[in-house]
């Protein structure tokens, strides 16, 4: 027995006792944040003050290295609550009625999960952390195992003690270095302090965390593919014979979670169920965390209650388009997401209306796209990112959307023929109805919506040989109109030989068959208003 | 273990609880397509060929891997289900070398069987095909990776054995392929020639090197034997045309069974009229060696000899 005294309730009530006033003076100090009259600490500023943050709540106000610190703000006062106050039982039905849904993608109610994984009879069960966080651009995830990596401890020993599992794992990929390094420190002084481990507060309940490194692989996101890989095996999707909740990890019982789903668990278990469904919408309780990125003014991430229209996040939140250009799209979902037209701006953003209009709430990736964007090249390059990521394990992820991929280069390359559109949206059905995991069953999204919504874009490129927004290089041409002033700027600064030919003071020609389209002569023509070289 | 009744394609039947929809459907005869599925390894729903529609749900499943539950009305062969099974056996055929006419395993082979029962052809494209990977290391099996269709069964299979574990997935994507240890060539790697990957290969990736150009599926005639050699009793093929024993042919393990090469060859020399000079695999090359040498008998025939010779000494005195 090692001499290290017990951790208490009234030792953990002493610690927030002594720590609260500490922290409150260093916010006061600098000065980021509001303290207000129910002891919440908020930034200010009027980026956050439109957001309404739940799973973000102590990011950027407490420090991640110091467990007194989230002790500070009410931290493990749930878990501990819990573990004196609630049966197994009653925490499952509280999760129920709260109709959490899992934040890392399939909106699956995570009271629910539980409850299979807790009904389930078994000498071991596991709960895992899902923070695997690959979709290019997001980094909600990240940023809550960074600044705030209690919560998502806390989280995961509630859930073990409504399940009835003593171990659990995170899953992190290695490329998240600092979120790694802090995850170590919290998991050590949460041991240290007595919160995990064994016995926990002397209730009997005993709650260990381990981390494992990812490699890397997108796919190892998936649940299944993720066990497989906790497991030391290649990294593929399991097929869905039994329920993970039955028979995952090591064919026992286990809970897959996403971060920000379990930064969310304590917060209710504080604040109360009701609490929780007055924010959201009736059937998306509570908020969601997004990546604003792209052609806006401020990107970042935004905290959001569900159901909180596009708009407002695009607009009110990220300040609008970048340099006064037009709004054509938004992203969901990351990269089997589906493109939003401007039309549908004013779309509530949760599980149900975002798959109504083809997209998917995700894990929470918001890419804004101006005028100049093609949304052919958009779809490319989305499923080229998918098709480097399938496993390669099903027929028709990897064969269907390498073929698709390959009639998209084609037609942003000009070489698009007519039936490609309708080959493409055949194929799109076959690959979402018999792939066998989340990630083929999406991939198609981007090209089905851009198609759907931007229908005449493809038209322009396969028809007419043309891209409207002007982007894709093999499509566009560049001529000098009679505006021309025989500055010869142009012809200097191009970077091909004997490309642009004319005299001083007269109209120069670009040679169609030697230009590169690099746009050299666009950038430095000086006629105005309308420059002489024109993009076509 | 519950019996649950269920209709397939309009016939009601009663089966066990634990049984899959595809073994549910075989019990009526019907008969659905699946290229990764064998009933003696794992299932992982990879080919997806098998998919089929259940009343109620607006998904296609599986039928290897969903388990029947009672009610359950299943439509093997509605036009959803068909256009699906085509669109994967088009593009497994879009990646497939236009070759049935020289391939071993034409006639044998499930992409040819399917192709045909729904009608595909191979068609022209510009896009890409598999990389030609050809394996003739090994002197009993050829390895063709670029007819490879990625059911995996010859990596469950090889995987059983646990001293063997030879064969894995390599890379990802439409770059994935099936390799021989660290990306060896059959010679080199711990390989130890038994073929049972070779049995369960349902098209031309892994193909009896010993038959080809020999016999194919349609030629001749074949009978099945069980090996003398050991007391597992694995079954072989002989393969004759007319009255020449021309082959023998590993037939796939069940029940436990290893499958060897010794066993195999055996089997060969027992058989095959004219059997091939056999190769031992000596730090990772086949070197030609003799059949005395192959099945370790060297000491056993010296020993005969001996007892043969001594025997006929005291018959003459
Ligand atoms: C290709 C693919 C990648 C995924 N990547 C992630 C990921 O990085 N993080 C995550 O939490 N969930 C990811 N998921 C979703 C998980 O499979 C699983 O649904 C989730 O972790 C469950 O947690 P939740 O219910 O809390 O959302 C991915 C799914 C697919 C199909
Ligand atoms: S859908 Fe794609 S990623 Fe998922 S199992 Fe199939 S090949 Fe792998
Ligand atoms: S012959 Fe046997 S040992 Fe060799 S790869 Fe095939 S199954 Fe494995
Ligand atoms: S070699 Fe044959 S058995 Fe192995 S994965 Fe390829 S097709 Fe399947």
């Amino acid at each position: 027995m090692g001499c290290r005294k017990v951790l208490t309730l009234e030792r953990l009530q002493q610690i927030r006792k002594e720590h609260r006033p500490i922290l409150e003076a260093r916010v006061g100090e600098a000065g980021n944040a509001d303290i207000n009259e129910d002891g919440s600490i908020v930034l200010n500023g009027d980026y956050y003050k439109k957001q309404v943050r739940i799973a973000l709540k102590n990011c950027g106000i407490i420090n991640p290295l110091m467990i007194e610190d989230y002790i500070a703000v009410d931290g493990y006062s749930a878990l501990a609550n819990i573990l004196f106050n609630k049966s197994s039982g009653e925490i499952i039905d509280d999760m129920m009625a709260s109709n959490l849904r899992g934040r890392g993608g399939a909106g699956f109610p995570t009271g629910r999960k539980w409850n299979e994984a807790f009904k389930y009879d078994a000498d071991q069960k596991f709960m895992i952390c899902n923070a695997d966080e690959g979709d290019p651009g997001a980094f909600m995830d990240r940023s809550i195992l960074e600044n705030d990596p209690h919560s998502v401890l806390e989280g995961m020993a509630i859930g073990g003690y409504a399940v009835g599992a003593d171990k659990g794992f995170i899953y992190v990929r290695a490329e998240y270095p600092i979120a790694v390094k802090r995850l170590r420190t919290a998991i050590e002084q949460a041991k240290e302090l007595g919160i995990l481990g064994n016995n926990i507060l002397g209730t009997g309940f005993s709650f260990d965390i381990e981390l494992r490194l990812g490699s890397g692989a997108f796919v190892c996101g998936e649940g299944t593919a993720l066990i497989e890989s906790i497991e030391g095996k290649r990294g593929m999707p399991r097929t869905k014979i039994h329920r993970t909740a039955h028979k995952g990890l090591w064919q026992k019982p286990t809970i897959i979670n996403n971060v920000e789903t379990y930064a969310n668990v304590p917060v209710i278990f504080q604040k109360g169920v009701d609490w929780f469904r007055s924010i959201g919408t009736e059937k998306s309780p509570g908020t969601k965390v997004f990546s604003l990125v792209g052609k806006v003014q401020n990107a970042g991430l935004v905290e959001v209650p569900m159901g909180t229209p596009l708009r407002e996040i695009v607009y009110d939140i990220g300040g609008g388009v970048q340099d006064g250009k037009g709004f054509k799209a938004v992203q969901t979902g990351g990269p089997s997401g589906g493109c939003i037209p401007a039309h549908l701006i004013d779309t509530p953003v949760d599980f149900e209306s975002l798959g109504k209009i083809g997209s998917i709430m995700g894990s929470g990736g918001m890419v804004v796209m101006d005028e100049d964007t093609c949304m052919v090249d958009v779809a490319r390059f989305f499923l080229e990112f998918t098709v480097d990521e399938s496993c390669g394990k099903c027929v028709p992820c990897r064969e269907g959307t390498k073929r698709m991929l390959e009639i998209l280069e084609r037609i942003v390359s000009g070489h698009g023929e007519d039936g490609d559109i309708e080959l493409m949206e055949d194929l799109s059905e076959t690959i979402s109805k018999a792939s066998l995991c989340g990630l083929g069953q999406t991939a198609s999204n981007p090209v089905v919506t851009t198609i759907k919504y931007f229908r005449d874009e493809y038209e322009a490129h396969i028809n007419e040989k043309k891209c409207p927004s002007g982007s894709c290089r093999p499509l566009i041409k560049y001529f000098i109109t009679e505006a021309c002033i025989g500055c010869t700027r142009c012809a200097k600064s191009c970077p091909v030989d004997s490309c642009i030919t004319g005299k001083v003071k007269e109209r120069h020609v670009i040679n169609q068959d030697v230009c590169i389209k690099c746009g050299t002569c666009y950038e430095v023509c000086p006629v105005k208003p309308v420059k002489a070289v024109v993009k076509g | 273990m519950a019996n649950v009744k269920i209709i397939i394609d309009g016939q009601k039947i009663t089966v066990p609880n634990n049984i899959s929809i595809l073994e549910a459907a075989k019990k009526l005869d019907i008969e659905i397509p699946a290229l990764c599925y064998d009933p003696n390894l794992d299932v992982v729903a990879a080919c997806r060929l098998c998919v089929v529609e259940i009343e109620g749900s607006n998904k296609l499943e599986t039928s290897c891997s969903t388990r029947v539950r009672d009610g359950m009305v299943i439509h093997t062969k509605s036009d959803l289900v068909v256009k699906t099974r085509k669109d994967i056996l088009q593009l497994l055929l879009d990646s497939h070398p236009n070759d049935c006419l020289t391939c071993q395993k034409a006639g044998d082979c499930y992409l040819q069987k399917y192709a045909y029962e729904y009608g595909l052809k191979f068609r022209d494209h510009s896009g890409s095909m598999r990389p030609q990977l050809l394996d003739t290391s090994s002197p009993y099996i050829l390895k063709d990776n670029a007819k490879c269709i990625l059911c995996g069964k010859c990596v469950r299979t090889c995987s059983q054995v646990s001293d063997r574990m030879v064969l894995s997935f390599s890379e990802r994507g439409y770059s994935t392929k099936i390799i021989a240890d660290f990306d060896q060539t059959l010679e080199e790697s711990s390989c130890v020639s038994c073929n049972r990957c070779v049995t369960v290969c349902p098209v031309g990736a892994l193909v009896d090197k010993r038959a080809m150009g020999k016999i194919r599926a349609w030629d001749g005639a074949s009978k099945v034997i069980k090996c003398k050699s050991c007391q597992y009793g694995c079954e072989f093929e002989i393969k004759s045309k007319g009255t020449v024993n021309v082959a023998v042919v590993a037939k796939p393990p069940a029940n436990g069974r290893p499958l060897c090469l010794k066993g195999r060859l055996t089997t060969e020399l027992l058989y095959v009229d004219k059997p091939e000079a056999p190769y031992r695999k000596i730090n990772g090359q086949f070197i030609e060696t003799n059949w005395t040498k192959m099945l370790g008998i060297e000491d056993i025939l010296e020993r005969i000899d001996k007892i043969n010779a001594e025997k006929e000494r005291e018959g003459k005195e």
